[in-house]
């Protein structure tokens, strides 16, 4: 015990008290008096922005999951050993690259004049003067997907190979084709892994300030970004933390279905 | 004719999914080396190397950022792997009461929306005078790296065979002697992938030293951010590359630490 102690007393300090302080700051006014004053105020001024984020953490995590399933349904029935390689060694790119960095990137990819329409326009794909960038909710949504992907992806594969290959054969055997065999035989099994990836992702998606403030930082954005200006030109911490609580309330409800699956399944994980 | 067709429709998505993930980098060198480029312009007008001159000319703030990440970095593995080591040797051996209930409370700064954690905590330590110390910002980015330091290291201990240990004591080793010259070694890798970790985190930490480091700690993550804003894309992209070496150079190097079954431990 005494070994953990130092470990778990700097958690204790450095994350679970502010989180206290939060939750105090979020329910009081500055003098200290209960209220729900902030909340009132929070959303009369970022009600959008509530709706905004969750749409933008949602659609997201979607998608992650989508794609990640769709990759690590390939890496395991791909028939093809030379595109299974290629694509093993593409995906993981995007996980080792900083947030930070990540949206510097797409802040110049996706920008009007960005790589991503100058080819487009290139190769005859799209008209260069109905080009508009995708600085915005999409832009978000595109760097989000691009970073947490692979993270997903990686569990996903994990788990989808080390699965008995015996049932999968005999689907096969059977006549089923590989989307129908990793929609009903092999996604099911790894839904557990799944749902530990994606709420990670989701996690993180919610506390990202930099990607927002820099792919899109003017209104709508997301309340990351109305905590951060709230404090920084305001010092308000009231409403600041009251948008915080969203942020866990929302965070919770991931947990709950998290849980609820893992109460589901009886699985460990 | 059909395969053809498949090939045709593999080759198009690999080619797709190729284009995604390497446009955005292959934007971001783009700019590293470019001089000037504009709108409606689809390539920089002028290249060269003139602005990483300017970046890592001495007395530049983009170098001075780099030492001070660096030095935050190092700090940051020392100071977690004084608290992971013991911790993950306690976690990963000793049957603890309550050893889920630990490690779900050290999860809680990954597992958690961890904005308001960081702003809350500058206030703490505007408080204290340790906003905008090199402390206050190692401490913020040591108990964020400290999960996975903790994890990993559990996970290493766990993988020792005991009797390895027993057989070292029964030829007479001391406990201490024990665990430097058997236990530790065999734990190596594994402390060694954890520290890695560690340093990267830190390195690449935004959020918690942006509130906290303000406004005398620039870390090389805020001095990108900052030159972004600022529509110096040229500076930010030199940085972002900057950054962008350890984490590429990390992920070659980890295809082995990081196989399934070193994840499937950690649960």
């Amino acid at each position: 015990m005494l070994l953990v102690a130092p470990a778990l007393a700097m958690v204790l300090a450095l994350f679970v008290y502010p989180l206290g302080m939060s939750l105090v700051s979020a329910f009081t006014t500055k003098d200290g008096a209960p209220s729900l004053e902030n909340f009132m105020k929070a959303f009369e001024l970022y009600g959008n922005d509530i709706v905004f984020t969750l749409v933008i953490v949602v659609v997201s995590t979607l998608l992650t999951g989508l794609l990640a399933a769709g990759i690590g349904g390939y890496l395991v029935l791909g028939a093809h050993r030379a595109v299974v390689a290629i694509l093993k060694s593409l995906y993981r790119w995007p996980l080792f690259i900083p947030f930070i960095v990540a949206a510097q990137c797409m802040r110049t990819f996706l920008a009007k004049n960005g790589l991503m329409n100058n080819t487009l326009a290139t190769l005859g794909l799209v008209d260069v003067g109905s080009l508009s960038g995708l600085l915005d909710w999409r832009g978000i949504i595109v760097t989000f997907v691009w970073k947490e992907t692979p993270f997903v992806a990686l569990l996903v594969s994990g788990a989808m190979a080390s699965l008995d290959r015996a049932t999968i054969e005999a689907a096969a055997n059977l006549g089923a084709g590989g989307l129908r065999i990793l929609v009903e035989i092999i996604l099911p099994q790894v839904a557990g892994v799944m749902v530990v990836g994606l709420t990670l992702a989701f996690v993180t998606m919610l506390s990202v300030l930099s990607v927002p403030i820099m792919i899109s930082g003017g209104s709508p954005t997301m309340i990351t970004v109305d905590m951060a200006f709230r404090v920084n030109s305001y010092s308000d911490y009231g409403v600041a933390n009251a948008l915080a609580f969203v942020s866990y309330a929302i965070a919770a409800l991931a947990a709950w279905i998290y849980l609820r699956r893992n109460v589901a399944a009886g699985s460990g994980l | 004719m059909r395969a053809a067709l498949g090939w045709l429709l593999r080759g198009g998505l690999l080619g797709g999914l190729a284009f995604l993930i390497f446009g955005p980098l292959a934007n971001l060198a783009l700019w590293a080396v470019a001089i000037q480029w504009y709108f409606p312009h689809k390539l920089p007008l002028t290249w060269g190397f003139k602005y990483w001159a300017e970046v890592f000319k001495p007395t530049s703030d983009t170098v001075a950022a780099l030492g001070t990440s660096v030095l935050i970095a190092c700090i940051t593995v020392v100071v977690c792997l004084l608290m992971a080591v013991p911790g993950g040797y306690a976690l990963g051996r000793l049957r603890l009461p309550g050893r889920s209930l630990i490690l779900l409370l050290l999860l809680l700064p990954q597992a958690f929306p961890s904005l308001a954690a960081y702003f809350n905590l500058a206030r703490l330590f505007y408080l204290v005078g340790l906003n905008g110390t090199i402390a206050g910002v190692v401490l913020v980015h040591a108990s964020h790296g400290l999960v996975i330091a903790v994890w990993i290291a559990a996970a290493a201990f766990a993988a020792i065979d005991p009797e390895l240990e027993l057989a070292a004591r029964n030829i007479g080793a001391s406990a201490l002697r024990t665990a430097l010259t058997v236990t530790l070694p065999l734990a190596m890798p594994g402390v060694t992938a954890s520290a890695i970790f560690v340093f990267l985190e830190s390195l690449d930490e935004f959020t918690g030293t942006y509130f906290v480091g303000v406004p005398d700690v620039t870390t090389l993550p805020l001095a990108m951010f900052t030159a972004s804003l600022a529509g110096n894309y040229q500076i930010a992209a030199i940085t972002a590359l900057v950054l962008l070496v350890p984490s590429v150079g990390f992920m070659l190097l980890i295809e082995r630490l990081l196989k399934a079954e070193m994840l499937a431990k950690i649960g």
